[in-house]
């Protein structure tokens, strides 16, 4: 078995305060709970609080020096998050997170394009995030959602794509699923979409944070993520738009700084990607956001994903003993399919128990449904174990998973 | 909270009393913890003075949610329908003893807030015949 110590983990880990700490019970922090948040780095906290404490000001209005400053910043993290994705700074809408994007494009450009009839087409993977927007579109417009098939495996079948995208206005699918981790074939995909005329949404709240994302190789004409589950903070996301979708279409949420001219009676729009910034935003978060792309690019998201890899497989080795005790692994298993996710579940104890158990070793999961309730359901889950990975955990975090798990398998007498 | 996982508490998760559904019950009410999906439904034989002659309950979730249910279930045969409604926490941490993190109360606490309520729903729709 490939047990690795990477000198270049312990380094990155050392840069992470938070992982420094010992829970209440003393143990080592064994966070593997990155796919519902990631933990920071001591760079992108300071970039919040150097904002707070040297320039706080509002942005795009203040004609003095820390207006200037602010704005200056708030607008250069723009252009490192767009060029991340290989956007252009004014492709790129800074939101609250991935479900506002969404949301902005299901309400700006959905209630502008979808109309009675129309088809919705969706996987039967989606977070509840890229799955609710489109009902509530469906239900306004009078237009039906499709959903392309899951197999028990976790994988798209794509055998009808063609037939489920016929007279399809949009496509939203999930570029890395969150529950299984499944890394969805957008390459086979959007070609087939486009040709079919549709319009291609990428959730990549999974996949920005553990890929190295191209939306112009893509072919998407949006792509939504978030900062806060890739090093970034909470409250500030991001939509990727194609520049001439984005000109053409009406603004979603309005009022201040997503104007030109106000009048009484009319209002002109400001430019994109200001027409879809209505009042101030999360200008610290925004700042934020971009110290975690300038780590994330330090890295090099090349490295990131092979780590990543390894790491996956190391841990699926590891867990593949305790299948004697009645562990079952979901999803595609294969590190090379899947985004840094484990879901499971040990025998016939409840995931929260399982969860529980860990806790008190220090180790952090996520028990539940995932906010995929659908998935759960198509799949004859009540809730599953989730473990997911990140460039700050290494083999010794596997370890610990694993021993813990066998501390539970103890005292559920499997 | 590994000690919680007591053998009685894994005894009632895994061979739960009172398990199922009454064919005839007098109130049924029925909850769920949306945050991780337990769901724990409650059905109970009332006489005409309002004591609980039987109980059935049903649901999936979690050794805590099931065992807290099952173990509520010993006691509530032959309680007045009033005391039901006044069931306090103290009545299921008894049960379950100490230890359940915070985090876990909700599940602990499911099966009192599903039988209080079908006690309280059936109060309502019996009121008094004095």
């Amino acid at each position: 078995m490939l047990r690795a110590c990477d000198p270049r983990v312990s380094a990155i880990r050392a840069d992470f305060p938070i992982l420094a700490q010992s829970t209440s019970r003393g143990k080592r922090l064994v966070y593997l709970d990155s796919a519902a948040t990631s933990q920071k780095p001591l760079a992108v906290i300071e970039a919040l609080d150097t904002y707070y404490r040297e320039y706080n000001a509002n942005i795009h209005r203040g004609v003095y020096e820390i207006a200037a400053r602010a704005t200056e910043a708030y607008e250069n993290a723009r252009a490192l998050v767009a060029r991340f994705v290989n956007g252009a700074p004014n492709e790129l809408v800074f939101t609250r997170n991935a479900t506002e994007a969404i949301n902005l494009v299901a309400y700006a450009w959905g209630s502008a394009n979808v109309h009675a009839g129309d088809a919705i087409l969706l996987t039967e993977m989606e977070h509840h995030s890229n799955l609710v927007p489109w009902q509530l579109l469906a239900q306004r417009a009078g237009a039906m959602l499709r959903f392309i098939p899951v197999d028990d495996a976790g994988s798209l079948v794509l055998d009808d794509l063609d037939r489920l995208l016929d007279g399809c206005k949009l496509l939203s699918i999930a570029h890395v699923g969150n529950t299984l981790g499944t890394i969805a074939p957008l390459e086979i995909i959007i070609p087939r979409a486009r040709a079919a005329g549709a319009l291609v949404v990428v959730d990549g709240a999974q996949a920005a944070p553990h890929l190295p994302v191209d939306v112009v190789a893509l072919d998407c004409d949006f792509y939504a993520f978030s900062a806060h589950k890739m090093l970034g903070p909470t409250g500030v996301g991001a939509l990727y738009g194609r520049r001439a979708i984005l000109e053409a279409m009406p603004p979603f949420l309005s009022g201040g700084d997503m104007i030109r001219t106000v009048e009484y009676r009319h209002t002109t729009f400001n430019e994109p990607p200001w027409k879809f910034e209505a009042g101030t935003g999360n200008i610290a978060g925004a700042i934020g956001f971009g110290a975690a792309i300038e780590y994330l690019q330090g890295t090099g998201m090349a490295w990131l994903r092979e780590h990543e890899k390894r790491i996956t497989r190391y841990a699926l080795e590891r867990l593949a003993p305790l299948e004697r005790l009645g562990l079952k692994v979901y999803g595609p298993r294969d590190p090379e399919r899947t985004g840094g996710v484990l879901s499971f579940n040990l025998a016939d104890v409840h995931a929260h128990d399982v969860a529980s158990i860990l806790d008190t070793d220090g180790v952090c999961i996520r028990a539940g449904h995932h906010c995929t309730m659908p998935l759960m359901e198509r799949m004859g889950w009540e809730a599953t174990a989730r473990a997911s990975f990140y460039l700050y955990n290494d083999d010794d975090d596997v370890d610990a998973l694993v021993a813990s798990l066998e501390k539970a398998a103890r005292i559920f007498k499997l | 909270m590994d000690d919680f996982y007591r053998d009685y508490i894994l005894e009632h998760y895994r061979n739960p009393h009172h398990f199922g559904h009454l064919e005839a019950p007098t109130v049924t009410a029925e909850d769920l913890n949306p945050l991780c999906g337990d769901r724990i439904r409650m059905d109970l034989l009332v006489d005409r003075n309002g004591t609980v002659q039987d109980v059935r309950f049903s649901g999936k979730g979690c050794a805590i949610s099931q065992a807290s249910a099952s173990m509520l279930t010993d006691s509530v045969v032959g309680m007045k329908l009033e005391d039901v409604a006044k069931l306090s926490k103290d009545a299921v941490l008894e049960n379950v003893g100490i230890g359940i993190s915070p985090t876990r109360m909700k599940c602990a606490m499911l099966g009192l807030r599903v039988l209080k309520s079908a006690a309280i729903g059936s109060l309502a729709a019996w009121p008094d015949e004095e």
